[in-house]
């Protein structure tokens, strides 16, 4: 586990892997605790360089970095200033959307955008970009946030802003840590009257049924995404499950909660889940069974019921490190978006997944709104799809292949957050603005202190 | 960088000429693997090697290396791994040696040791060291069923494997945790120059069998594998035949 922050004696490498739990590699993890040591870290990072890493949440090998050094941002964790008048908030890189939310919600507000997981932190969420179920209304995380205090890797501290240095801001929004360490933040927050959502819930009989649904009501909704089952074939490929929603206002609520409208109570969440759990638990049997009764398990239409935050955003936050339910071999979560026009391609894709028979329980379709400015960030304008996978499938690494090479026919992309084998010709395809990053990195970080194994495996 | 699948992107083979060697190059190339460095004796095989792999796309570089001579492996070996990291490293030179000439001749035994054995062993102490520097990487070590249980008919060359087998075991021990993978590979006969007019035993395999069986271990990031799999229910039985029986054993 991390090591209090010491540069002499040398802390002893460790083996770090991302949360699908691939290709690990060993690096020394220091945890700075104030900026200065961070800023030292950095300095004196030696050949291998550094990269920062919060909560582990990225899938693959963004936050490792093979015999060089890995700071653990957590430990850089206060935050500085709520400004509960223009909800704004200014805290350090390694403070949680979890601690954040437990900090505003009783102010009336909320983090912009929040993923599928409460565990990340806003320096992650600033290096990839992250978006949530409010994409199609309020884009991704970077949009929100004010000023960034950047440390690059020729080891100055800057305060970076989209005004006064937007080349290195939307570099850095998306760039998986790779422009510097990102110390500290100001993010613009949402306001709220309650904790609660509410929800509408409706059952999309194929894919068509769920496109079509998406597309025509999502405006309505600041909140949208859709469960689809992937393993169900023939008529039914595609089903799927749509839950949207909003915050539910003041006077939604029922007279007895209205006393602590604002109360964030994620509720207790399960033991941890065992270390040394088998693979091959997940197979296309217990796959398939768990997604009938999920679908059946949903409301065939259900308008504006009360959910709490936690239900609604992080139902998985209640299982902690659920990553270990694929057992040693770890998992991959593919993660694509194909632009409006390009329905076709998300047809064939979730055609040749369902007939493949990936064991996939958790994939989520959602309609994205405008692009973010960000160089490397994830999101244009049409359909995401994200689904984990086994990493011991056979024959999986080939057919990601395949798939990779229909995104990008399709112009589209898959997310770096998420990646963990794609093939480095590939990537240039897809992000047409890597090159500008590339020459921006040698710009503020001459000597290449800054990098990651994503990095050195994708030639970023 | 190896991928989630374990596929890696560099790949340095020390016996460059060997068949099994080539095929599991010529395997990963059509996965991820761009650059293949060729370490060997220098020799128009070598070369024509290279040769082939180049034209299936492959960055390749021979290397001089001379697994009778460890005491030069660090600066050759050394060189490689300045070029760039090395995600894989496989080690694939070895003599079969003529056992009935070898018994006769002490001199041509100790060589089919100095080779499996001692020369492996240099070569896999300075390669691990580099890929821990690294901080990542597999070191994949081609071992035979041979090692498990001595046979009267290739007990020499069985004993070099069986201390290059104990070796490798003893050295993935040591470098759990430090993001390096050791893998030992026991394949039972394989169809290639080396074996060629012996009499296959049974379970019998190819060279690109043992590289379908390398690239699914490095995908499962197994410390050891058996090709044929089988091969690991059969010698968990063979290893424990009384003496005078295996002594009997047509194999």
């Amino acid at each position: 586990m991390p090591v209090p922050f010491a540069a002499d004696p040398p802390a002893e490498a460790i083996s770090v892997t991302g949360w699908g739990r691939t290709a690990p590699s060993s690096a020394r993890v220091l945890r700075p605790g104030t900026y200065e040591e961070a800023v030292r870290a950095v300095r004196e990072c030696g050949g291998r360089g550094a990269i920062a890493r919060g909560l582990g949440r990225a899938y693959g090998d963004a936050a490792q970095n093979a015999g060089g050094a890995v700071l653990d941002m957590t430990g850089l964790d206060r935050i500085h200033e709520i400004d509960a008048v223009n909800g704004l908030v200014v805290c350090d890189a390694g403070v949680s959307l979890h601690r954040l939310m437990q900090v505003l919600l009783p102010l009336g507000w909320f983090v912009p955008v929040s993923p599928g997981t409460r565990y990340v932190t806003v320096g992650g969420a600033i290096g990839a970009d992250i978006h949530g179920k409010n994409h199609h209304t309020s884009g991704s995380f970077c949009r929100h946030v004010r000023a960034i205090e950047l440390l690059t890797g020729d080891g100055e501290t800057r305060l970076v802003t989209p005004e006064d240095e937007p080349d290195l801001f939307w570099a850095t929004a998306g760039g998986m840590g790779l422009t510097g360490v990102v110390l500290a933040a100001t993010v613009e927050l949402l306001p709220v009257e309650t904790s609660l959502m509410t929800v509408d819930t409706e059952r999309a009989t194929d894919l068509d049924d769920v496109m079509a649904r998406l597309t025509a009501d999502d405006h309505r909704y600041r909140y949208s995404v859709a469960w689809i089952d992937l393993l169900a074939r023939g008529a039914r490929t595609g089903r799927a499950v749509l839950t949207r929603g909003d915050h539910a206002p003041l006077d939604a609520l029922p007279p007895r909660l209205r006393a602590e409208p604002l109360a964030f109570s994620p509720g207790a969440r399960l033991p941890a889940t065992p270390r040394f759990l088998p693979g091959g638990l997940l197979t296309r049997r217990s796959v398939g069974l768990f997604n009938e009764f999920w679908y059946r398990k949903a409301p065939r239409e259900q308008r504006g019921r009360l959910r709490k935050l936690s239900s609604f955003f992080h139902p998985l936050d209640g299982l902690p490190d659920w990553n270990r339910i694929y057992g040693r071999g770890g998992f991959v979560q593919y993660q694509f978006v194909v632009g409006h026009g390009e329905e076709d391609a998300l047809r064939r894709i979730v055609r040749r997944i369902g007939s493949r028979r990936c064991p996939s329980f958790l994939a989520v379709l959602k309609r994205f709104g405008d692009a973010d400015p960000g160089w490397l960030s994830f999101p244009v304008p049409g359909w995401t799809l994200a689904l984990d996978i086994p990493a011991t499938l056979p024959g999986l690494a080939a057919f990601l292949d395949e798939l990779d090479d229909e995104v990008a026919a399709a112009g589209g992309r898959v997310y770096l957050a998420k990646d963990a084998r794609l093939r480095p010709d590939v990537l240039a395809r897809m992000y047409p603005r890597l090159d500008a990053f590339r020459e921006l990195r040698t710009r503020y970080d001459p000597r290449g202190a800054i990098t990651s194994d994503l990095a050195r495996r994708l030639g970023v | 960088m190896k991928d989630a699948f374990g596929a890696p992107q560099s790949l340095l083979i020390l016996g460059g000429t060997s068949e099994i060697g080539l095929a599991t190059a010529r395997r990963l190339i059509t996965r991820r693997t761009r650059t293949v460095f060729l370490a060997g004796r220098p020799c128009e095989q070598l070369e024509a090697a290279a040769e082939s792999l180049r034209t299936i796309g492959a960055l390749v570089t021979t290397v001089p290396f001379d697994a009778l001579d460890p005491a030069s492996h660090e600066v050759a070996l050394g060189k490689v791994f300045t070029e760039g990291d090395v995600d894989m490293v496989l080690l694939a030179f070895g003599v079969l040696g003529d056992q009935a000439r070898d018994e006769q001749d002490p001199l041509a035994a100790v060589h089919v040791t100095q080779v499996n054995y001692t020369g492996a062993v240099s070569a896999a102490l300075v390669s691990a060291a580099a890929l821990q520097a690294q901080g990542h990487g597999s070191l994949v070590v081609l071992s035979s069923v041979a090692a498990e249980r001595p046979r009267r008919a290739n007990f020499i060359y069985g004993s070099s494997k069986a201390g290059l087998d104990a070796f490798c075991q003893g050295l993935s021990d040591a470098m759990h945790g430090s993001g390096v993978h050791v893998m030992t590979v026991r394949p039972g006969f394989v169809h290639t120059r080396m074996t060629e007019g012996r009499p296959a035993t049974p379970l019998a395999s190819t060279p690109d069998e043992v590289a379908a069986a390398i690239e699914l271990g490095l995908r499962r990031r197994s410390t050891t594998i058996w090709v044929p799999g089988t091969l690991r229910l059969v010698m968990a039985a063979v290893r424990h035949l009384p003496r005078p029986v295996f002594r009997r054993l047509p194999v």
